[in-house]
């Protein structure tokens, strides 16, 4: 569904993505760890067009995407919540609720899309109409998958879910990710600092190191592989 | 408040008096007058130590009044207690006001100076309004905004001129002529963000200016266009004698002939025309292109990745503001009869900004109190001819002082839940 080949990306002359190789299949959730600064982020920004590929190649259900425009590329069906969750904070939450469904808003399912987003997450339902900025911050990575589920994706990016918010919040998060995938059928693509959780998730995972993709596997052999267990799940890692 | 405070503010302030000596020193201290044979310096200390004075003075006041972490001056109590009925109460101030606007030309008190004086607060509201989209909501900073009002203008002027339509031909031809420049402005500048946008868009209403003065064929250069059709009430003219075949106003509705007559209606047609502009601009930012503006002035990445397409949302909002300052200027060019590019200064771009910000941008109500302080404040002082921009300037600081995100600096959301009053 989501083939990348050998791309690479550029800020200025420093290079984030060194050539990277992945694919995603429809239905599956496929997990990308690394540790910070390895290039997951900019990553799902090339994917998303936002930032552009010098080499390399992005084909989504068999068209190359690597020089579309974002807005294209999320009619295309690639929506991302970027990392940070990036909620407009002076708008409320349904303001961006619709903001999110701006791409597809004909308007004809625009009332079930927004109920399904609310039955998804009650919490927001109850915060209608109180600003972005004045939610928790799990609330608001909740508004922010609900505003990139309001633009109808085939695939979903998530940029680091779980970053900044209390563990409690996480697991529910990471419930209603797979809720996501499994009754409504979209495809995920996790990029994760928190590596125990994004595993446990995935169908399939990636290691991203210095921009380069290093290990690759089903996520339950990942959780047993020895190096990353060294590296990104014992000691000081989070949870 | 502790004595180290006090100590630290008078510090502050004799600091803020030497900026001031510096400044003052040279610019007013230092005068030139012709006498005979060359210039002469004449120095006036003493002005200079009275302005000096004024501002430690009134810098001490400040630090104290910050100081002490409250607000109980007169005026932002008077302002706070705008904010406050404007919150919870917006549509009954909004009725209230303008109820009260179109009964003005019907109160005893007002007569031909408070009529002009109005409209041209109206202008500027409209003006405020039409800038609104572009800064306000979009978050574009557009300091050359005067160009679409010059643009307006002179299309105007040359439209109803040459082919002598009506006003109501003219105005939206005139619209859409400042529209197009909106964005002929808005390609080059898509990528530029703050300061740079905020660059360019100034040189690019000094270019506007540059090129009315030197177009000499097509706009008359420096001594404008003159003999600009007045407006008819729907094809009654206001003159005393009409020309022949004609019925003017005061003829047909068989009243006393009056000049206040076309005062009045253009009193109406600026207020119909900013009621326009602001019924627009609430509607607008209901529908999608208009909460993108608001989502574009906060994230631009997070629109990109939401499928937001950031050119055409940033020039819709570039055309749509310059097509109601082109309606303003229309409107300009009628009520005067007469332009010329001295009207489109930079002073108007900076005016108009500064209506925007200090209302609190991106709120409506915010640019009418603005406008009626900031105009209404320089008008007060007009007696003072080139000092009432000092007014002017104190307005402005007496605004960033009191309430530094603006008169009304909150934006209302767009959807409020239903039945939800409290
Ligand atoms: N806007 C930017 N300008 C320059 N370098 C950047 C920028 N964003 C990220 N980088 C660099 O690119 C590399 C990858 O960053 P990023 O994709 O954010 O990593 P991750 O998301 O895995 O933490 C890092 O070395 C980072 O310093
Ligand atoms: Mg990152």
């Amino acid at each position: 569904m989501l083939k990348i080949t050998n791309v690479e990306t550029f800020y200025g002359k420093i290079q984030a993505l060194r050539g990277v190789d992945l694919d995603v299949n429809d239905g599956e959730i496929v997990s990308l760890i690394g540790s910070n600064g390895a290039g997951k982020s900019t990553l799902l920004m090339t994917i998303s067009g936002v930032n552009k590929a010098k080499r390399g190649n992005i084909v989504f259900n068999g068209k190359n995407i690597e020089n579309q425009a974002p807005h294209k590329i999320v009619d295309m069906g690639i929506c991302q919540v970027p990392e940070g969750r990036r909620i407009f904070s002076r708008l409320t939450v349904e303001e961006n609720l619709r903001l999110g469904a701006h791409a597809n808003e004909k308007g004809k399912y625009f009332e079930n899309d927004i109920k399904e987003v609310y039955d998804l997450f009650p919490v927001l339902s109850d915060r209608k109409t109180q600003r972005g900025g004045t939610l928790s911050g799990g609330e608001q990575q909740m508004l922010a998958i609900g505003r990139a589920l309001m633009s109808k994706p085939k695939v979903l990016l998530l940029d680091e879910p779980s970053l900044g918010i209390a563990p409690k919040l996480v697991n529910q998060i990471f419930v209603s990710i797979k809720n996501i995938n499994k009754e409504k059928n979209v495809t995920i693509f996790l990029v994760e600092q928190n590596a125990k959780k994004a595993l446990e998730l995935a169908d399939r995972a990636y290691v991203l190191v210095n921009g380069k993709v290093t290990i690759k596997g089903l996520g339950q052999e990942l959780l047993k592989n020895k190096d990353i267990q060294v590296a990104y799940l014992e000691g000081g890692s989070k949870n | 408040m502790e004595k180290k405070d006090i100590i630290q503010s008078f510090k502050d302030s004799l600091f803020t008096g030497l900026i001031a000596l510096a400044l003052f020193g040279p610019i007013v201290g230092l005068r030139t007058a012709s006498k005979g044979e060359g210039l002469f310096i004449t120095p006036q200390w003493g002005v200079v130590f009275l302005l000096v004075g004024l501002c430690i003075l009134g810098r001490f006041l400040i630090n104290l009044n910050s100081a002490r972490k409250t607000e109980i001056t007169f005026f932002s109590k008077f302002t706070s207690k705008f904010s406050a009925v404007t919150e919870d109460k917006a549509k009954h101030f909004a009725i209230t006001a303008i109820l009260f606007a179109v009964v003005f030309p019907f109160l005893p008190f007002t007569d031909r100076y408070f009529m002009d004086v109005a409209i041209m607060i109206l202008t500027y509201i409209m003006l405020g309004w039409g800038l609104n989209i572009v800064v306000g909501l979009a978050g574009l900073l557009d300091l050359g905004y005067v160009a679409f009002y010059a643009v307006g203008a002179y299309s105007y002027a040359l439209i109803a001129t040459t082919f002598g339509w009506s006003f109501w031909i003219c105005l939206p031809l005139a619209g859409l002529f400042a529209a197009f420049f909106g964005i002929l402005l808005g390609f080059p500048v898509l990528r530029l963000r703050g300061d740079y946008l905020a660059i360019v868009t100034l040189g690019f209403g000094e270019i506007i200016r540059i090129i009315l003065i030197n177009w000499y064929e097509v706009t008359n250069g420096p001594d404008g266009i003159t003999g600009i059709p007045r407006p008819s009430f729907f094809g009654l003219p206001f003159k005393r004698s009409p020309d022949e075949g004609e019925i003017s106003f005061h003829l047909f509705f068989n009243l006393e002939y009056s000049t206040m007559h076309r005062i009045i209606f253009l009193y109406y047609l600026i207020l119909v025309l900013a009621l326009i502009t602001n019924y627009f601009t609430l509607k607008i930012r209901k529908l999608p292109v208009g909460r993108a503006w608001e989502a574009l002035r906060e994230d631009e990445i997070a629109c990109k990745s939401l499928g937001v397409n950031p050119t055409n949302t940033k020039l819709t909002a570039f055309a749509i503001g310059a097509m109601f300052g082109g309606f303003a200027g229309s409107f300009f060019a009628t009520r005067q009869a007469f332009i010329s590019p001295e009207s489109f200064t930079f002073i108007e771009s900076a005016i108009i900004v500064a209506i925007v910000v200090l209302g609190g941008m991106g709120s409506q109500t915010g640019v009418v109190l603005a406008s009626i302080f900031l105009i209404g404040i320089t008008e007060m002082f007009r007696d003072l001819e080139q000092y009432r921009m000092i007014a002017f300037g104190g307005a402005m600081v007496l605004i960033m002082v009191f309430k530094p995100k603006g008169i009304l600096a909150n934006r209302k959301p767009t959807i409020l839940m239903h039945g939800d009053k409290k």
